[in-house]
């Protein structure tokens, strides 16, 4: 290589030597790392900051509830205190925390039990409400109160919590049992969080109402309780009177792993043989599987995991990716069913049509995930916009960066055209629609420590795109079947309208009797009109009274041609059949059958 | 008939005789009012049977289409085929149609059992009223009653004067001959320069000959041109007689022909545009038209002859740039598919004929001639084409 003598600056360099740079080497803490980059959690602005803190606390209320077996009344107030600064007050009937373990939770970043194992749950990493935390002592300087109560007969103890972001360490400032607060927790027992930040509040797109509307949505088994900062009290009433299933913790299946992470599960492990590892610390490896892949990587069963270094591990990872081993178990996921998904729409969206689809659990990257999709079409909902997507991940509603989640790519993936919806091209359908996505999984895979977009892996999106292919037919088959019998009173009130003028001309040209006439003719147009309805549908299928639809338990259909009181949750679970007339349609709902 | 015949004119002292109201009454064929009123009742009846045996009620009608066209090579006319199409009641696309067939099969009646003609408008006035209980009327225009009435015609096999209807009359003619219209008797020799307008009902029991003298009929497109032959007395000069039918010609003018060229035996010469609506004027004067295909028998001529004007009409004459028309795609379309009628097929002369209209690539009108000379038309190209009997058959 010819040299070039590139020309010496003079300029006079810091020059720091080895030393003077170590001096201003530091550990740099988790707290502080987030308090210095806090739009990745989702702080980014007042507005979303105090939807995120609200967010994280109602989701691990949740969370706390169902792990505990307990039906969730969650109580959210929002306290405007001055022009940007906000009291938020968030309370469960939870199993509570004890004592030693407040602290850790509230104050402390990354702690928590959802990190490190595999299960469906809404949090998942820890950080979410100690970053609350930590976003309103930066902002306000105010501590976070909480106050929790584990036993009837125990009462409430009340923690004040400030965090010191440079040790990622609380601190607490007041330890207090606090019997008069038992009046909080009807239950005897539950958690309530207290956080003043700078926030502002917003109604509309991607607010608070927003969030827990949907939130009530997705938990249609919730009591939410809600107090505005305009003092308003809003309900949003529990449908379902019954706790989803537990969801079971599962081990990680070897091929959802990276070769670090297999390094650090390497140098984890309880175990001390490299068969115990395998067989005892994944799923789905059984002791010939595990024979199979220590022999690939030139090991065996009894291969101590000491003399596993860095290239045999990157063997063994090899050697994993090479062998077939069978998906994950699914029984670690408990979708919303699509009973409860229809529950949840009915209540909080006016829509005419409901649909809903489960689709069976499916593996990306060795975690388990299932989709869930619902619609709701027609009704009160606006005619001229385009669609509403509204997106969940494990039951918790997903408000900002819409365009970049997967569940949003894949609606506007889907030919809305074939189910008679207008779509523009490469976007989503135009029309009164809402369109549900839900995604539950062991490990959701967002696009970011915020939650707000899930990232878009090909399974996940096929998924999605099938689900909503599902409903999407069934949409269309109403819509169609509404059209012909539109068509169909149509034809009939063109008939009478003409029986009468021809009875006239009968009676006239040859002295019929008119009224006899008349009759004869009516019968046998309602008769025929009748016929029609009753014709074969465009499957071949005999369309009964409510139709196919009517049959099936994942659509529910309903008259909302006028609008209705705000009693729709009553009206849920009655039984009705549907009349011919699309004006005297009545509410109809069938019970899921066995899934 | 022979009995009233009479030479003079003052014979039209004889009308006083017969009242006002007789005088309607001439027209009046009881024997075949009768059968009509039959047909109408018995459509009627057949529709309250089935009505009332709950079965839906309908009618045939023969269909009035090109596939439902034969060309009878014999005869040289086009005739009717057996198809038939079913208007029912309850079928959506019929069911309007249903009730106004009705409703004017009712008027036709009223009208026979009156004694009284009306026109087709007159008709959609006398079905015009609103659906009780509605805002929609039984008619929407004229042209919605005119369809029906066509359809109601071959439905009973009864012509439109059978169910007392004419239509707008239209068309014009003069020359050596006297007829008796409605018991007037008529010189048309002695029409001045309006001629005499052509009823739209030229049936025997209305219109009858008298005092023929002309040689041929000259029958031309329109009414300008016309007007040039009476005002040159064109059909004094040669002996015929001279018709216009205002483009299309009407029924009453295709009867009029059909009945002076079988009755009085003249030939027919068609003087009419050179582009393709010249020659259909021709093949529906010849052959009859695909409307009205179950009248062609008492219509068609099918030794009308055409004169012009010629394709080759340009050269010949001599004639200037200026009246070249161009002929625009839907003339080409047009023209290609008369080409292809099974009664144009086989004649060389008139495929030649159309070819060379396409190659010119331009249409003519009769009035082109007029850029010769005033005259030429009467006084040169007709003369001249009779004479040297040069006509397309």
């Amino acid at each position: 290589m010819p040299k070039t003598k590139i020309p010496k600056k003079n300029k006079t360099r810091s020059n720091a030597s080895a030393e003077t740079m170590a001096a201003g080497q530091r550990d740099i803490s988790v707290s502080e790392f987030f308090a210095k980059n806090r739009h990745l959690l989702g702080f980014d602005n007042p507005r979303k900051a105090m939807l995120t803190a609200i967010k994280e606390a109602v989701d691990n209320a949740l969370d706390a509830c169902e792990e505990g077996g307990i039906l969730p009344h969650i109580y959210v107030r929002v306290l405007q205190i001055n022009e940007s600064r906000f009291k938020l007050t968030i309370r469960d009937n939870g199993p509570g925390i004890i004592r030693s373990q407040i602290e850790n939770i509230f104050g402390k970043l990354l702690y928590g039990s959802k990190f490190h194992r595999l299960k469906m749950s809404r949090g998942q990493q820890g950080i979410g409400i100690s970053a609350a935390g930590m976003y309103g002592l930066m902002t306000t300087g105010k501590p976070l109160i909480i106050i929790s109560k584990t036993k009837k007969k125990k009462p409430a103890h009340e923690v004040i919590l400030k965090m010191d972001t440079s040790k990622n360490r609380p601190t607490v400032i007041s330890d207090l049992e606090h019997p008069e607060d038992d009046g909080l927790f009807e239950d005897g027992h539950g958690t309530q969080v207290t956080i003043e930040l700078e926030g502002k509040y917003q109604k509309g797109r991607q607010s608070i109402d927003e969030y827990l509307e949907q939130t009530a949505i997705a938990n249609p088994h919730a009591h939410i309780t809600y107090v505005t900062p305009t003092n308003e009290t809003l309900e949003y009433p529990r449908v379902i009177d019954e706790l989803p299933e537990e969801p079971k913790e599962i081990k990680p299946h070897p091929k959802g792993i990276e070769l670090g992470t297999l390094i650090q599960m390497i140098e984890r492990t309880d175990q001390r043989q490299l068969g115990g590892f395998l067989t005892k610390d994944f799923c789905r490896i059984g002791a010939t599987k595990a024979r199979e892949i220590c022999k690939v990587a030139g090991m065996t069963g009894q291969t101590w995991l000491k003399s596993v270094g860095h290239t045999e591990a990157e063997r063994l990872y090899d050697s994993i990716q090479k062998t077939r081993i069978i998906a994950p178990n699914t029984d670690c996921l408990v979708p919303i069913g699509s009973k409860a998904l229809l529950a949840g729409l009915l209540k909080e969206v006016k829509a005419e049509f409901f649909a809903a689809s489960t689709r069976p659990p499916n593996v990306y990257r060795g975690n388990p995930f299932q989709i869930e999709v619902a619609i709701g079409y027609g009704g009160g909902l606006g005619r001229d916009d385009s669609a509403k997507v509204l997106r969940f991940a494990n039951r918790v509603p997903l408000l900002y960066s819409q365009s970049s989640c997967s569940s949003f790519k894949a609606v506007a993936e889907t030919s809305w055209k074939n189910y008679g919806l207008t779509q523009p091209k490469n976007s989503i359908p135009s029309g009164p629609l809402v369109v549900m996505v839900h995604m539950v999984s062991v490990w959701v895979p967002f696009t970011s420590e915020s939650k707000e977009a899930i990232a878009d892996y090909d399974e996940i999106r096929k998924e999605m795109k099938l689900a909503l292919q599902e409903c999407g037919r069934k949409l269309g088959t109403y819509l169609r079947r509404r059209k012909r019998m539109a068509r169909e009173s149509e034809r009939r009130s063109v008939f009478e309208r003409y029986i009468g003028e021809i009875s006239r001309c009968c009676h006239s040209l040859v002295g019929a009797d008119k009224e006899k006439l008349y009759k004869a003719l009516m019968k046998q147009a309602k008769r025929r009109t009748d016929e029609a309805d009753a014709q074969l549908d465009d499957e071949g299928n005999i369309l009964d009274g409510g139709g196919r639809l009517g049959n099936d338990e994942d659509v529910i259909i309903v008259d909302r041609m006028q609008d209705i009181p705000e009693q729709e949750e009553t009206l849920f679970g009655k039984t009705a059949k549907k009349k011919k007339r699309k004006t005297t349609k009545k509410k109809t709902s069938r019970k899921r059958g066995a899934k | 008939m022979a009995k009233k015949k009479t030479t003079k004119k003052k014979t039209s002292k004889k009308i006083p005789v017969k009242t006002v109201s007789s005088k309607t009454s001439r027209i009046v064929d009881k024997k075949r009012d009768a059968i009509t009123t039959k047909k109408i009742d018995a459509l009627a009846t057949s529709i309250v049977k089935s009505s009332l045996g709950q079965k839906e009620p309908s009618f045939e009608i023969p269909t009035r289409s090109v596939s439902n066209m034969k060309y009878n090579k014999k005869k040289r006319i086009l005739e009717m085929g057996s198809n038939t199409q079913t208007r029912s009641l309850f079928n959506l696309g019929q069911s309007r149609k249903f009730m106004q067939s009705l409703l004017l099969a009712k008027g036709c009646k009223e009208l026979i059992q009156a004694e009284k003609t009306l026109s087709l408008r007159g008709m959609y006035y006398m079905g015009l009223h609103s659906i009780p209980g509605t805002k929609e009327k039984t008619f929407n225009e004229q042209s919605e009653s005119d369809g029906i009435l066509e359809d109601l015609e071959v439905a009973l096999d009864g012509l439109r004067e059978e169910l007392h209807i004419f239509a707008k009359k239209r068309g014009t003619m003069v020359g050596n001959i006297t007829v008796v219209d409605n018991g007037d008797e008529i010189n048309c020799r002695k029409m001045g320069s309006g001629g005499y307008a052509i009823p739209s009902i030229c049936e025997p029991n209305v219109m009858q000959f008298k005092n023929c003298d002309a040689d041929f009929i000259l029958h031309v497109e329109k009414d300008t041109v016309w007007s040039r032959f009476n005002e040159d007395r064109f059909w004094e000069t040669h002996n015929c007689i001279l018709t216009e039918g205002s483009g299309q010609p009407p029924r009453g003018v295709r009867r009029m022909l059909h009945r002076m060229h079988k009755e009085l035996k003249l030939p027919v010469y068609c003087l009419l545009d050179c582009d393709p609506w010249g020659h259909y004027i021709y093949s529906v004067i010849k052959q009859g038209s695909i409307n009205l295909a179950f009248e062609s028998e008492r219509m068609a001529i099918p030794d009308a002859k055409f004169m012009g004007i010629r394709s080759k009409d340009y050269e010949r004459l001599d004639l200037s740039d200026e009246v070249k028309i161009e002929l625009n795609d839907r003339d080409i379309t047009r023209a290609k598919q008369i080409a292809a009628y099974p009664w144009f097929e086989g004649k060389r002369e008139w495929q030649r004929e159309i070819k060379t209209m396409l190659n010119n690539g331009f249409k003519m009108e009769v009035e082109s001639l007029i850029t010769k000379d005033i005259s030429y038309v009467t006084e040169e190209y007709v003369p001249q084409r009779l004479k040297e009997g040069d006509f397309l058959d």
